[in-house]
């Protein structure tokens, strides 16, 4: 294809889309003279769309069940093609997300970054914490192992000491009195859709405000 | 775009471009490459059937109309053990003069059944139908009923079953 059919079909598609007032917008922002820890917000971005994408590709081959999940992986793990390396990237790329995640939000903090006008900016980030450590909890019972087992056991118990409520939530975690297929199950929908979900929407006005108002300087000593 | 440069070597724009295009094709290879692999995997390890199956004795089938014989095969696919179920008309036409036909539908794969009624092999999802000897006369199927290859031996039926 020669440059001028290419030129003339972007032409075509800016005319409609607008794809240049979205890339100046959205790339060509101006930015404080920052340092390495404003990359943590980018560095979890991408994390979060490799953990989506390892993930999709990840059900294709898992299955939600008691007597069959353990053997789903251990087919994805040995008899997929590159099966060891999707699934090795979602089991490390998630402990990364963890760490991540919490050393952006030190750095929010101790940039006093969270200040006016980004109060919205740093609650969505709450909710985007939080459910990064909701995606890890019901991600590390999926595998179906003893580790995962007990792991869970032992965390819906922890919810279980909550006062008055805490026997009704730690059953509403289990879906009954058991770790159970109802578990597994529940634990896999809230991992691939519910918090996923929640996620893709905090991240939407999470961005949308780091756009709009733009990063916050390093505080100086005047400030 | 103009040039601010009248130089004729590439321009610095331009030689990132390249480069960029170049590695960026790299790495996209080193990340497409897996998942298409990831993907299309389970087509590429199908377990094969070749083997000689009896249907058992000659003389139980009856001469003139067809019989239908059911087994079934076990494969692994994944993480499970998958039961194939597989029927075949015997057709015994005098003696050892033998067609063995599979019941799968030369359309689209559905079973068919034997209808003494319409004297027609049946299908029940376009209503195809098949004759006795195996040939389309009513519906879409491209093709006659699929026979097998067979053998008799020390009075027992045998059928060559090939897959994949």
């Amino acid at each position: 294809m020669s440059g001028n059919t290419a030129e003339k079909i972007f032409a075509w598609l800016e005319e409609r889309l607008g794809l240049e007032a979205i890339y100046a917008t959205v790339l060509d922002r101006k930015v404080p003279k920052v340092n390495w820890w404003f990359t943590l917000g980018s560095a979890s971005l991408f994390l979060a769309v490799m953990q989506g994408l390892t993930g999709v590709f990840l059900t294709m081959y898992y299955v939600p069940s008691p007597d069959k999940a353990y053997d789903s992986i251990q087919y994805i793990m040995n008899g997929v093609a590159f099966g060891w390396l999707i699934r090795g990237i979602h089991h490390w790329g998630a402990s990364l997300m963890v760490l991540i995640v919490f050393i952006h939000m030190l750095r929010t903090f101790f940039y006093g970054a969270y200040k006016y006008p980004r109060e919205i900016t740093w609650l969505t980030g709450v909710f985007l914490l939080l459910f990064t450590l909701g995606m890890g909890f019901t991600g590390y019972l999926l595998p179906w192992n003893q580790r995962a087992f007990w792991a869970t056991t032992v965390g819906t118990e922890i919810v279980g000491t909550v006062p008055f409520v805490g026997d009704f939530l730690l059953k509403a975690l289990r879906g009954g009195t058991d770790i159970s297929a109802v578990t597994l199950a529940r634990f896999f929908s809230a991992h691939i859709w519910i918090l996923p979900a929640g996620v893709v929407l905090m991240i939407s006005i999470h961005m949308y405000l780091v756009i709009r108002l733009g990063i916050s300087n390093i505080p100086s000593e005047e400030e | 775009m103009a040039k601010k440069t009248s130089s004729p070597n590439l321009s610095r724009r331009d030689f990132s471009k390249i480069v960029m295009t170049f590695l960026g094709s790299i790495m996209g290879a080193f990340v497409g490459i897996p998942i298409i692999g990831y993907i299309i995997s389970p087509a590429l390890k199908t377990q094969t059937i070749d083997e000689w199956v009896s249907l058992g004795a000659l003389d139980g089938y009856p001469i003139g109309s067809p019989k239908l014989f059911s087994f079934t095969r076990t494969k692994v696919n994944g993480w499970e053990r998958t039961t194939k179920s597989f029927g075949v008309f015997v057709l015994r036409k005098s003696g050892s003069e033998l067609k063995v036909f599979s019941n799968v539908c030369t359309h689209l794969s559905c079973r068919v059944k034997w209808s003494d009624e319409d004297s027609a092999y049946v299908c029940p999802c376009h209503n195809a139908q098949f004759a006795i000897n195996g040939e389309v006369i009513y519906g879409p199927p491209p093709h006659p009923m699929y026979e097998y290859e067979f053998k008799v031996e020390e009075g027992n039926i045998l059928i060559h079953l090939t897959e994949g």
